[in-house]
């Protein structure tokens, strides 16, 4: 991590109570926001969001596979994230750390939990063969709050793909031409929240997050039902701010569900 | 303004143990006006000021503290000690041969190899750097012989007693001689085993009971009830 | 393969294992349990089996990872194979390498980190068997063995779930709640400072269930924060009865 300096934290800190942000953001404001979808032709689906300068590209491809066993009729859903090292100073080439396996896992459980896949009708043959939802999420440039970024990214990417439309003849799955929209029930939106001191501000900025004691995200579906927490940081909260943030996420989500159409 | 718990009360991290205008002793600390344990133990206090005798903690090194240690390694010029403490020390070779150190012509694994004990002064400490003993005072150096014991550095005072009056009765009752570490090692050099192995015995007794009543008294009956078991075994 | 029960919670308002909603588990706790570590604890939790053992703070190996300002915390949760219904491989799974990492993060700021600087501690915690809720049990334990090493530490953090299971929220889900149910919320706190230090979700809450669920769960962890006081005062009062009855002994 690098170093933060103590008259940077105060710096921070300072203006926070004024409620004002290093880049002049208010308290609950996100920073510019830019989605791309389609850009990997070769992927099934893709999104990129640039949210700031943190800038992740997600790539989903679709293969066909076996189902768990413990889902015999249910297609399988499968989320991995990288940390490309050249994202920050700080990133080293390696098998996945386990910042990388949370942030994996986070935007897993978004999607997992609202249902936002109908995996039902992932079923080719049931028991034996379903569709396999590769989620895999590259973060490209680190400035601050991967979680949001990723996860925006994944849902976007997840709503533009296109699985090949197929028939089974005589026992045997023949791809035919032509392509279906994965079937989707939910678009999961979701915002973190970071601490510093007794003031919480959304979508912290790469210097907001070194200084911050803790973070909060939460991902909110269609119907403003919280799906998936996850507290993450080495500090703590009050549970009067866990509240506060969770109203602060539905709120945002809100407002982000408008602006994209979801 | 209280404080909020009897004396010799059990606490646990977090007890709440005084509010208002105290001061934060040993094992607790302050936040806003509240004074906290931090670490298992019983509370004690005195007029303004508030601490708890813990129940086990570990050595962080001060400047001339009397430490009891083992040589881990022989380095280039020094050795490496440790001195029960999440810090390794450095005694350096210029301070136990008293001169400046000459590689060619000193063989430090002579002068003291890995394993050996000794009995050293926390020259120098700081959180910056690792801990420095020296032994160029009287009565520091290398051990030759005893019994080395390790008890919780938290109960030494207790070891010792009021003005030396528990260790007293130890070196008394067993006739040995004891140097009690700051750092919670003890060395015991007695006439014989037995005896060592009594003193022994005394100081684990008093490890595991220090936060009871009375101790002092079980403690010199059952070196006098072990001494009359020798006498008896000698008729 | 288990067939999934229909209702987790019957006509009386009784769940699977007979309990209350807002019932908490049977658990016991037991401290310095690992004689080489210097501190440890054990803890059932209903069919969970947790141990937890620290060491430390002792010197950092490799040395480039020490920090000049305060200790390194390092955590590690793992599940041994045979502690679930199908045999799990020993190696770290993505769910242990993630609860390895905010189990620490739930233990932090119980410790006065800056206090022993270029140090580091080691958290390490097994579960021998598991029913649902072991990263709660695992944090339990963990931070009892903290306290039970004697490192300093600014309150116990205690932890705790709760969750949703056929539209009722309810404290302390066991594994068929957890894999049945709608929601499972785990909670970990420093109940005297009132700092929430673990906070999860997965599932789907309205946001009135997520606080209803919060509140439980932290009112669960006030009641396992007292068993775990109890558990580390326990040796006090164990030495003052051996001393009883060695005295008897001696009048014999």
């Amino acid at each position: 991590m690098s170093i933060i300096t103590k008259v940077k934290r105060k710096q921070i800190e300072q203006l926070l109570e004024k409620d004002n942000r290093l880049d002049g953001r208010g308290l609950l404001e996100h920073r510019e926001m830019k989605l791309e979808l389609g850009l990997i032709e070769r992927a099934e689906g893709s999104a990129r969001v640039l949210l700031g300068k943190t800038e992740v590209v997600v790539g989903i491809k679709v293969e066909m596979g076996e189902p768990f066993s413990d889902t015999p009729n249910e297609g399988v859903l499968t989320v991995n994230a990288e940390l490309v090292p050249f994202a920050s100073p700080n990133y080293e080439p390696g098998p996945p750390d386990e910042n990388s396996i949370e942030l994996a896992r986070v935007v897993d459980r978004g999607i997992r939990e609202s249902k936002m896949i109908d995996t039902e009708k992932l079923v080719i043959e049931p028991g034996k063969k379903v569709f396999v939802v590769f989620v895999d999420v590259y973060v490209l440039n680190y400035d601050g709050n991967l979680i949001d970024a990723s996860a925006l990214a994944a849902v976007a990417a997840l709503s533009n793909t296109k699985m090949s439309k197929y028939e089974i003849e005589e026992g045997e799955v023949k791809i035919r031409s032509g392509y279906e929209q994965l079937p989707l029930k939910k678009h999961p939106i979701t915002v973190t929240c970071a601490k510093i001191g007794n003031k919480l501000i959304v979508d912290p900025w790469v210097e907001e997050e070194q200084v911050a004691d803790a973070r909060i995200s939460f991902a909110i579906d269609d119907d403003d039902n919280i799906c998936a927490i996850q507290k993450g940081g080495r500090g703590y909260f009050e549970p009067s701010q866990v509240f506060e943030a969770a109203k602060i996420a539905k709120e945002k989500a809100k407002e982000l569900r408008k602006k994209l159409n979801w | 303004m209280p404080i909020l718990l009897e004396k010799r009360q059990v606490v646990a991290p977090g007890d709440l143990i005084a509010e208002g205008d105290y001061i934060a002793g040993d094992n607790t600390y302050k936040e806003k006006e509240n004074i906290y344990a931090s670490r298992v133990g019983i509370v004690e206090y005195e007029t303004k000021r508030v601490d708890v005798v813990a129940l086990k903690s570990f050595y962080i090194p001060r400047m001339e503290d009397i430490v009891i240690g083992t040589i881990t390694e022989v380095g280039f010029n020094g050795w490496m000690v440790d001195i029960n403490s999440p810090y390794p020390a450095l005694l350096r070779a210029s301070d136990v041969l008293s001169r400046p150190f000459k590689p060619q012509k000193d063989d430090l694994p002579q002068v003291l190899d890995a394993g050996d004990l000794v009995v050293a002064k926390v020259a120098s400490y700081d959180r910056t750097h690792d801990p420095q003993l020296t032994v160029a005072e009287p009565g520091l150096g290398k051990i030759t012989r005893g019994q080395i014991l390790k008890v919780t550095p938290t109960k030494v005072p207790r070891i010792i007693g009021r003005k030396g009056s528990m260790i007293s009765t130890i070196k008394q009752e067993t006739g040995c001689n004891i140097i009690l570490g700051v750092n919670g090692v003890v060395l015991i050099t007695g006439k014989n085993l037995e005896d060592e192995q009594l003193a022994m015995k005394a100081i684990l007794k008093i490890e595991a009971e220090s936060h009871t009543t009375g101790l002092t008294d079980r403690i010199t009956q059952m070196l006098k009830e072990e001494n009359i078991k020798k006498g008896g075994k000698t008729e | 393969m288990n067939e999934k029960p229909e209702k987790l919670i019957d006509k009386k308002g009784l769940r699977l294992d007979g309990r209350k909603p807002d019932e908490l588990r049977p658990l016991k706790m037991e401290v310095g349990v690992i004689s080489n570590a210097n501190g440890s604890a054990y803890i059932e939790w209903g069919k969970n089996k947790v141990i937890a053992a620290v060491y430390g703070p002792r010197e950092v190996h490799p040395k480039h990872l020490a920090l000049q300002d305060r200790t390194v915390l390092k955590c590690r949760y793992h599940m041994a194979s045979f502690s679930v219904q199908e045999r799990k491989s020993p190696a770290p799974s993505r769910r242990e390498i993630e609860l390895s990492k905010v189990i620490r993060e739930s233990l932090e700021p119980a410790i006065f980190m800056e206090y022993y600087p270029r140090t580091m501690i080691d958290v390490i915690i097994e579960v021998l068997q598991a029913d649902g809720g072991t990263r709660c049990a695992g944090i339990t334990a963990a931070a009892l063995a903290l306290a039970d090493s004697g490192i300093p530490m600014r309150d116990l953090v205690a932890a705790c779930a709760a969750g949703k299971i056929d539209n009722t929220v309810v404290l302390d889900l066991f594994d068929t709640e957890d894999k049945v149910g709608s929601a499972d919320v785990p909670v970990a706190m420093m109940p005297n400072l009132n700092a929430v230090t673990l906070l999860q979700m997965d599932g789907i809450l309205t946001y009135e269930e997520f606080e209803k669920a919060v509140n439980m769960a932290m009112d669960g962890c006030k009641t396992v924060y007292a068993l775990q006081k109890e558990a580390l005062k326990t040796k006090y009062v164990t030495t003052k009865g051996e001393e009883e009855s060695k005295e008897e002994e001696v009048e014999e």
